[in-house]
């Protein structure tokens, strides 16, 4: 096989890996705002249950739970449940989305959603109680006191975790190949099977670049926030 | 009757007494500043009538209505707190201006999320008169025009009074302690509170620095407004008071005329704090 070849299977490959990191975030990070209300929460049980649930999801592995997801639905109802099949006509960018695509996308945003659940809380929690009393002194309401006046201090402050856990997704996509998604790993795995040991350093690259390409990006929106101190 | 009167408000955290049965009256117009050392309850107070914090037991009343009545048993909706809340104005210790915005809109924000409200207001009002939609929609659009103006023009004319009017554009962490408390006072003001309530406003600068601030507050004095003033300049208080209260664990141990209070002290407290505080200038 050639070098072309091989370039777009891998290519291939990666166009899997980025919708998997890309639909992981569109689901994590809004579940994720939810869920650290949720721990953050007056009400106890609420609270309580959202700190069972995140100490279990952050406490095992990623794999663990991705198995759980894809395997453990069918094995408990004999076969009965079955992951839908999205191959009739939902389509992106050309790549049709497989039942086991669908299960990783689950694990992969819920488990996301805890880790960004208690980067969230730690950010808002880290904002300054006078900020809030000075917005209800004001006459705010508590949702303008939190997307007027805290929610772009806690952006700003959770700019470098957040960074960090996004790199990590990148990398942990990687994790999907073990359903068998066939995404930039599973591809690369593939040709190093069949002998080509340089591959698995060219898939490297692949995830290099985009997470370069990441810390770019997450310098830049710092850089845009350094005009004020928070 | 008084324009502010307060009955017997008590506050306990956990099993700390804070207040003790706190009984305050002041007429408009008025400037009382609210002395005494740390601990006494000075700032629970005034964060209770500011409904930050809710009294345990008490009456408020305002302008001859009930502000808040601890025998009453419902609760308040969040919209009417606000509206009790913007009755009144605080000025905080540490300024909490909000960092992200330039001084101009501090001072407009809260102003125009007001305006926000009125607007879903108005447009209910001219629904309920059966107004063709496009009718609706201009009427809305020319109250919102006009009232953004007088919320630009209302915030420039408050940038003079504190004197930044070339610092509009700045973000709060360009400025100087006493700049940033300047523009939390404009801020406060943007609302038109009846009362204007602070938290020792000049605790949080540095000595060369708080001239400017009570510069400010002296000329609001000037213009007859109603003032709440916690404070630990004793010089200040004496010139700016119609009234001094002095508080000491949790109750009012003295309250009169800044003269009578500063000069002629009865209460052992009393003698005991303004010996201390006069120790402490000389030093």
């Amino acid at each position: 096989m050639d070098f072309i070849a091989i370039s777009q299977g891998l290519m291939d490959g990666f166009v899997t890996t980025l919708l998997l990191f890309l639909l992981t975030l569109v689901f994590s990070l809004p579940l994720g705002l939810l869920v650290a209300f949720c721990t953050m929460s007056k009400f106890a049980p609420l609270r309580i249950l959202f700190k069972l649930i995140v100490w279990v999801l952050r406490g095992t592995p990623l794999m663990l739970q991705i198995f759980v997801i894809f395997y453990v639905p069918g094995l408990l109802t004999d076969g009965q449940f079955v992951w839908p099949t999205m191959n009739t006509g939902w389509v992106w960018f050309d790549k049709t989305v497989s039942t086991r695509f669908l299960a990783a996308l689950v694990a992969f945003s819920i488990n996301y959603a805890a880790y960004f659940s208690e980067i969230f809380r730690g950010g808002i929690e880290s904002i300054n109680k006078g900020q809030t009393e000075a917005g209800m002194v004001l006459g705010m309401t508590k949702s303008q006191i939190f997307f007027k006046v805290v929610l772009l201090q806690v952006v700003k402050r959770i700019l470098p975790p957040m960074s960090n856990e996004t790199i990590t997704l990148v990398k942990d996509t990687s994790l999907a190949n073990t359903i068998g998604v066939i995404d930039l790993m599973y591809k690369a795995s593939e040709q190093l099977l069949n002998g080509y040991i340089w591959v698995i350093f060219y898939a490297g690259l692949f995830y290099l670049l985009f997470t370069g390409l990441l810390s770019l990006l997450f310098g830049y929106i710092e850089k845009k926030l350094s005009y004020f101190k928070a | 009757m008084a324009y502010l009167t307060i009955e017997n408000f008590n506050k306990s955290f956990g099993n700390t007494k804070v207040l003790k049965g706190i009984n305050l009256s002041m007429e408009k117009g008025e400037v009382v500043s609210i002395i005494g050392s740390s601990g006494s309850g000075k700032t629970t107070l005034l964060r209770c009538i500011n409904f930050l914090e809710t009294p345990d037991n008490g009456v408020m009343m305002l302008d001859g209505s009930t502000l808040f009545n601890s025998e009453q048993n419902y609760k308040d909706s969040e919209k009417i707190l606000r509206e009790k809340r913007l009755n009144f104005g605080l000025v905080f210790q540490s300024f909490n201006l909000f960092p992200q915005y330039n001084v101009f809109n501090n001072i407009s924000l809260a102003p125009t999320l007001l305006l926000k409200d009125k607007l879903k207001e108005l447009k209910k009002q001219l629904k309920a008169q059966k107004l063709s939609a496009k009718e609706i929609k201009t009427r809305i659009n020319e109250f919102k025009e006009n009232e953004k103006k007088i919320i630009e023009q209302d915030t420039f004319e408050l940038l003079e009074k504190i004197g930044l009017s070339d610092k509009k554009d700045a973000f709060p962490c360009e400025l100087s302690g006493g700049q940033c408390q300047r523009v939390a006072i404009a801020r406060a003001l943007a609302l038109k509170p009846k009362i204007l309530c602070f938290d020792e406003p000049t605790s949080a600068l540095d000595p060369e620095l708080t001239g400017e601030v009570l510069k400010v507050i002296r000329s609001l004095k000037d213009e007859d407004r109603t003032m709440i003033i916690v404070t630990h300049e004793m010089g200040f208080a004496k010139h700016v008071s119609d009234k001094i209260v002095f508080m000491a664990d949790g109750i009012i141990e003295e309250e009169g005329e800044p003269k009578t209070i500063l000069e002629n002290p009865k209460s052992e407290k009393l003698k005991a704090f303004l010996h201390g505080v006069s120790e402490k200038d000389g030093e």
